[in-house]
């Protein structure tokens, strides 16, 4: 078996909690893929896609954040949310859109400009992998 | 003399049930609010527990003290979280867990609740800041707010240690104060015994991968014990109110069977009365 122990939680609870084969993340540097057998790593995680393939086939989610850490074979994924594609309410996300443009219009002071701007990235990142799966 | 002890104690009995209608509201709103907040730690649970997991094995590379400042320990002043309740009427939850902590003359406080901001300004601590005055409304947002202000301030060395003081959840009767380390990342003494462990690859290096992580890390930990919190604030609330409840009705208990023994003292002292006049 080429698996090793992934687990991947946010602050709304455990998403994933068991044997994977391969996952890859959006980290500040890039998509890296982990495969059994990697190194201890700790690096940071952007807003983007993350893939898991598992026994049953691949996920994909959107992932908005955090940090993934590898350490003695187990794989730890931290993020802020993490949501399977499929589980994605792409009416939700561009509601957040349309409110994270509306905020940027208008003057913020720099905190509040950040974290509309996160907000917008977020929301596109979701609309993006959500609609992906619909249309597949 | 009987009337007018009728009267006092007809209106002890209207006093307490008044009260007990409050205390019967305030533990009615506790409970309910309590079922939605121990959904919210069942959710946070695990978050909490793969987080201190990541950060321990982060502590256990000891060669990270020369990159990055969060994982040195350094003299200086520490800082408390500390995360009570909103108002009071909740047993002895705020008491205990200022009762604690015991922090030394000068630290810094970055009080969350109500409770907390007044106890702290009382008692002539510095404080972090006031803007967060309750609890019940600190979100996920929020607390990364709170974690980049945090880890800013360490950065600027305002403070050289930060802990977090709040009120573990153990079950309805059961709430447990708790102090735990945050910063710096560095290995306790317990586990002193293991050896030093293979390399890890910070991508993109130590010092970036720990500044983007710590903040995080901050909120993380802030949101788990704030939900921590506010689970055992409600849940002592209401067994303090049940405890109301319970002793307020054996008050009222206990004055109408008063009330009815001066009452039938006095148609027997006017019977006597009648006669007596009769006869006379």
């Amino acid at each position: 078996m080429n698996g090793f122990p992934l687990e991947i939680v946010t602050p709304d609870g455990s998403i994933y909690s068991g044997e994977a084969l391969r996952i890859i993340v959006r980290t500040t540097e890039g998509d890296i893929g982990i495969l059994k057998g990697h190194a201890n790593l700790l690096v940071p995680i952007a807003i983007g896609e993350a893939r898991v393939l598992s026994a049953d086939g691949e996920r994909s989610a959107s992932c908005s954040g955090g940090m993934l850490t590898v350490s003695e074979g187990t794989v730890r994924v931290v993020a802020v949310t993490f949501e399977w594609a499929d589980e994605i309410d792409i009416e939700r996300a561009k509601r957040a859109k349309e409110r994270a443009e509306r905020a940027l219009q208008q003057k913020l002071d720099n905190y509040e400009f950040a974290m509309a701007q996160y907000r917008l990235k977020r929301s596109l990142n979701r609309i993006r992998i959500g609609s992906d799966k619909k249309d597949s | 003399m009987a009337a007018d002890s009728m009267k006092a104690i007809k209106s002890r009995i209207k006093s307490v049930e008044s009260t007990m209608q409050i205390t019967k509201a305030m533990e009615l709103v506790a409970t309910s609010k309590l079922r939605r907040a121990k959904e919210r730690i069942e959710r946070s649970r695990p978050f909490f527990e793969v987080l201190r997991k990541a950060i321990l094995a982060i502590s256990e590379d000891t060669d990270l003290a020369r990159f990055s400042p969060y994982c040195a320990p350094r003299e200086g002043r520490a800082c408390h979280i500390v995360i009570a309740g909103d108002r009071g009427l909740a047993g002895g939850y705020n008491n205990n867990l200022f009762r604690s902590l015991n922090p030394d003359d000068g630290d810094l406080i970055f009080p969350i609740g109500k409770k907390c901001v007044e106890y702290y300004e009382h008692h002539g601590f510095e404080l972090f800041t006031k803007a967060y005055s309750v609890v019940e409304d600190v979100s996920v947002s929020e607390c990364a707010h709170i974690g980049a202000q945090i880890a800013k301030a360490f950065d600027a060395k305002r403070f050289a240690r930060l802990d977090i003081a709040y009120t573990s959840y153990i079950n309805v009767l059961t709430q447990q104060p708790v102090i735990i380390d945050v910063l710096p990342i560095v290995r306790t003494e317990e586990d002193e015994e293991k050896e030093k462990r293979a390399l890890t690859v910070y991508e993109p290096s130590p010092e970036e991968a720990i500044a983007n992580l710590v903040p995080r890390y901050i909120s993380g930990i802030v949101y788990c014990a704030v939900s921590e919190s506010f689970a055992s604030e409600l849940s002592a609330r209401r067994t303090a109110m049940e405890a109301a409840n319970k002793n307020a009705g054996e008050m009222i208990d206990e004055l109408s069977l008063r009330y009815n023994r001066a009452r039938q003292a006095a148609i027997t002292q006017e019977i006597t009365e009648i006669v007596a006049g009769a006869e006379a």
